[in-house]
């Protein structure tokens, strides 16, 4: 027997030049990291202050430092995908064969949606949404930690399918029969489907613990009809991850034991039917367009009311919007698969249902117009970005429902055509969406302003790149170009495609200005530094604490007397003339304790799952066990909370007299 | 506003750029329909998508923190009228492409069989990995990888795949349909003009999928007996062995044909899929095929 299993020297693809210089500059650039932090001494701040972290603030922080991270790995997949389709025309072959441009594709659609926009998308609402209820915490504090650190795991076991074995060549879709093991014999598809299972058990746990924070936990005073806008979108996000994140672990468990242990769930033959997969898949992927959609449009509803100095237009609108969307998404998935040869009743039916979710969608377009009717719109970068989604959305949701028109979809599914449309809602509306967030709440976090030159630069080169790019996709698809092709033998297409590999450089030129605004917003931190913990004159909760906000968030839960409360707070204390308010007595305040639980966890998680890729089985044993190990400890932990005491409390209110003075 | 205009002119160069070739140059009346269909929705939802960028542009620049002439309405927050106005806008919006797509997708239903006084030539698709399987049951003869047609009759296509899925998809003369194993999926076309169209596999399927494509051939209904009974004259027959041969994997297949097929072969491929694949053993496929025949 082999104690290794599957794994070999020949997992390392020693003969691949492009894959081996990548994963060699990922790991030198790892190394470079852990060496700098070990020698600068940082190595106990970061495990104490950061990695052990249940603060809510922090775990937002560091979801979204994956997800910028993972965008660079993603979006060089997809400059991969662009270089080589606008070179590999006529007999051209292109640079890259087709083994590894199929597993660029699937790479690439995997980590953008789980591993770029559902941790940014998760860190958002982590960070912001327990300030804007006014609370000190999430629910559940440690959960949340193991919650980030599962996500941490899928990420890295992905990343090491770069440099040991193989990724998926199944499209990010991993259908069946293709996925199953007679069609897909290597480890590409167990590296899908163990990164996603641990991921998605992550963001479960996750959904759980939002869904409970929302529905339980809130300041007093604040009623589900006061609750910012992005709250209400939270809350629809996690009820959807709740109710579907677990058909897609289902599915992936079907199919994992079809591929370990000769099951029949989705094969060609013994009765199995992949049409299942295809259903079920569906019936998680289309809300999941939603989960991530649906925050993205909080912030823009947070950003076009603070900065048009209004409140939103249309609360009651926008909150039923939400809600109806949030039942919709999960009735519409078979507009996926109109080409499967369902009944023509089926096909209609669907395809007006898909059709009705855009009116609660362009109601919410409306209503951000009425928003800056009326007000003084002032353009900082988040506005534009909130624009430029909006200008673009209504086009990318224009060709959507083409594409719910079945005579319509049987002629582009599939096609590059497709591909430009779900790039033209995903981009502008997600991309554009968490860009404009991170922004907007960046000087909340660290307490100075992302420079606005730069922000600017960013923002023009992502609005035009992103045209230049993916307009001429529009193109092709109607030319009768399908999506993952290798190299194609009609010449004409190739014009096209060349202008979009040019706007994925012009795209790449924001990357570098974001990069850019971030290095010298730190090197310019002390003239951008924000000390009033307010800077863009916001509405709600969040920019009534200091910046960064303390570990309790509040010395004193906020009292919430209506929608936007902050602003009203803020509108009394000027009309009373209020003076720094007398001093209150300070009371210590209880936080959850910081605990390694979660990323002990993980590390057992990729121990577990690595085993389970290459069959090494007592190593998969082990890693189960140490993880429930790690859960028993946890268990019969001593203490689960510090106490803060007042007179830290008082220290810092008096340092930060921003909260103190309404 | 720039990079409005600049989408909207790609989008309208993307329409005369299109009609060259693809779904926007259709040469069959399902295309065509289709086409008209994927208009008229276009027209309707540019008449409020266009009025709408324009007015969020204007808006945010009307109301620019600088513009003195503005008015600032700091509690404008609601409005019964508007709030009537922005649910209904979309809703009529989509009552009207609603519309078109339920009568669409009836009428262009893909099994639905093409009106014509002609009789409709019948076609079994077998999608392999990586080539096409075209046999014309009704004429005892197969082709690989180039599918002839008469004109102005319509064709009957009964689709399967050997293994894994594949979309069946000819663009100019009508919309894609799924290939898969152990099933079939049913899909009328008809060429109005002679020519040759491009037909490709419109669905992911592995390694050699880039070159999964195939050659239509519209000819008119004389030459299309005469290509008939000169691809009886040569080449090999497709029985349970040599399907069994084509069905190994193999990539950018020269197209060719064969001169016989042994009857029941497509029922054969459904009923025994998988394990033609997996043991590649023709004596048990002949089993199974003959066993349908008893029945």
């Amino acid at each position: 027997m082999n104690l290794l299993g599957k794994l070999t020297w020949s997992a390392i693809p020693f003969d691949q030049p492009i894959i081996m210089g990548a994963s060699g500059g990922m790991i030198l650039g790892i190394l470079a990291v852990v060496a700098w932090v070990t020698l600068k001494g940082y190595v106990p701040y970061l495990w104490n202050e950061w990695l052990t972290s249940v603060d809510h603030k922090r775990i937002g922080v560091m979801y979204i430092v994956l997800a910028l991270l993972m965008l660079l790995r993603g979006f060089s997949d997809a400059i991969m995908m662009r270089a080589q389709q606008a070179v590999a025309a006529g007999g051209a072959q292109g640079y890259l064969p087709p083994e590894h441009f199929d597993q660029i594709f699937s790479a690439h659609g995997t980590i953008m949606i789980f591993f770029v926009a559902m941790p940014f998308i998760i860190g958002l609402m982590n960070f912001v949404v327990p300030l804007q209820l006014g609370i000190r915490d999430v629910a559940f504090p440690t959960l949340n930690s193991v919650s980030l650190w599962l996500t941490a795991s899928g990420i890295l076991l992905t990343n090491i399918s770069l440099v040991v074995g193989e990724f998926a060549k199944t499209g990010w879709v991993a259908y069946p029969p293709l996925s199953e093991l007679q069609f897909s014999p290597g480890v590409g598809v167990d590296y899908y489907l163990w990164s996603l299972q641990i991921s998605g058990v992550g963001t479960l746990l996750t959904g759980i613990n939002f869904v409970t924070t929302i529905l339980k936990t809130r300041a007093p005073g604040m009623g589900y009809m006061r609750m910012p806008v992005f709250c209400w979108t939270a809350l629809a996000s996690n009820l959807m991850i709740v109710a579907v994140f677990p058909i897609l672990t289902a599915t992936f468990a079907m199919l994992l034991l079809d591929r370990y242990l000769g099951f029949h769930f989705f094969s060609v033959d013994a009765g199995g039917n992949a049409m299942m997969y295809v259903n079920l898949f569906w019936m998680w992927g289309h809300p999941e367009v939603y989960i991530l959609v649906l925050p993205a449009f909080g912030v823009y509803s947070e950003v076009s009311a603070t900065f048009s100095g209004k409140p939103l237009f249309g609360y009651r609108s926008m909150v039923a919007a939400t809600m109806v969307i949030c039942v919709l998404s999960m009735m519409v998935w078979l507009h996926h698969f109109f080409t499967m040869g369902a009944s023509a009743s089926v096909n209609a039916v669907f395809g007006v249902a898909s059709m009705i979710i855009g009116v609660p969608t362009g109601v919410k377009i409306f209503n951000w117009l009425f928003t800056m009717y009326g007000g003084r719109v002032r353009f900082t970068v988040p506005v534009l970005w909130a624009i430029g989604f909006m200008v673009t959305f209504v086009l990318g949701g224009l060709t959507g429902v083409l594409l719910a028109v079945p005579p319509v979809d049987w002629q582009v599914h599939n096609s590059l055509f497709l591909v430009a449309h779900f790039h033209h809602v995903i981009i502008p509306g997600v991309v554009f969406g968490v860009f404009a967030g991170y922004m907007y709440w960046f000087p909340k976090a660290f307490g100075f302003t992302l420079d606005e030159s730069w922000g600017r630069r960013a923002f023009w080169c992502w609005f035009i790149g992103f045209h230049v790019s993916f307009m001429p996709l529009y193109v092709v698809g109607l030319m009768g170009m399908t999506r993952r092709l290798q190299h194609y033998d009609v010449v004409s297409w190739q014009p096209w495609l060349i202008v979009a590999a040019a706007g994925v450089v012009i795209i790449f030129a924001g990357v570098i200005c974001q990069i850019m605004q971030f290095a010298v917003s730190i090197r310019h931190r002390e003239q951008l530094r924000d000390v009033t913990g307010d800077p863009w004159n916001g509405r709600t909760l969040e920019w009534s604490t200091a910046s960064p906000p303390p570990a309790w968030n509040f010395a004193f839960l906020p009292r919430v007397a209506g929608r936007d409360a902050y602003w009203i707070q803020k509108t009394l204390a000027r009309a009373k003339q209020v003076q720094p308010a007398p001093r209150r007595k300070y009371e210590p305040i209880e936080v959850p304790k910081n605990t390694p639980t979660g990323f002990v966890n993980a590390f057992f998680a990729v121990v577990t799952g690595f085993a389970l890729i290459w069959h090494i089985w007592w190593m998969a044993a082990l890693g189960a066990v140490g993880g429930f190990v790690t859960f028993l400890v946890f268990a019969f932990r001593e203490e689960e909370e510090v106490e803060i005491p007042a007179e830290t409390i008082a220290r810092f209110d008096r340092a930060h007299p921003a909260e103190v003075a309404l | 506003m720039r990079c409005v205009v600049l989408a909207l002119a790609l989008i309208c160069a993307a329409m005369v750029g299109g009609c060259s070739e693809g779904v926007l140059d259709p040469k069959g009346p399902i295309a065509s329909a289709e086409r008209l269909i994927m208009l008229n929705s276009l027209g309707i939802m540019l008449a409020i998508v266009i009025p709408t960028i324009l007015a969020t542009l204007g808006t945010a620049f009307w109301f620019r923190a600088s513009n003195t002439r503005a008015r600032y309405m700091p509690d404008f927050a609601y409005s019964g009228r508007l709030e009537l106005l922005v649910w209904s806008i979309p809703i009529m919006t989509v009552i009207l492409v609603g519309g078109v797509t339920w009568i669409g997708s009836y009428d262009l239903d893909p099994p639905k069989p093409i009106a014509s006084a002609e009789k409709p030539v019948r076609v079994q698709v077998v999608a392999l990995d990586w080539k096409w399987l075209f046999i014309y049951p009704d004429h005892g003869i197969a082709a690989v990888n180039q599918l002839t047609i008469p004109v102005d009759t319509p064709i009957s296509f009964e689709l399967t795949s050997s293994g894994v899925m594949n979309s069946f998809f000819v663009p100019q003369l009508g919309g894609q349909i799924y290939t898969m194993a152990g099933m079939v999926t049913r899909l009328y076309l008809k060429a109005d003009h002679p020519g040759t169209y491009r037909g490709i596999s419109a669905n992911y399927s592995g390694a050699g999928f880039s070159d999964m494509y195939f050659k239509v051939d519209a000819v008119p209904a004389e030459k299309f007996a005469q290509w008939v009974a000169a691809t009886r004259t040569n080449g090999s027959v497709l029985d349970a062995q040599s399907y069994a041969a084509l069905a190994k994997p193999s990539q950018a297949v020269t197209p060719f044909t064969y001169r016989a097929v042994a009857p029941d072969l497509f029922n054969g491929i459904l009923s025994n899929v998988g394990s033609v694949v997996q043991s590649g053993d023709p004596l048990c496929f002949a089993s199974v095929v003959s066993q349908r025949a008893e029945k």
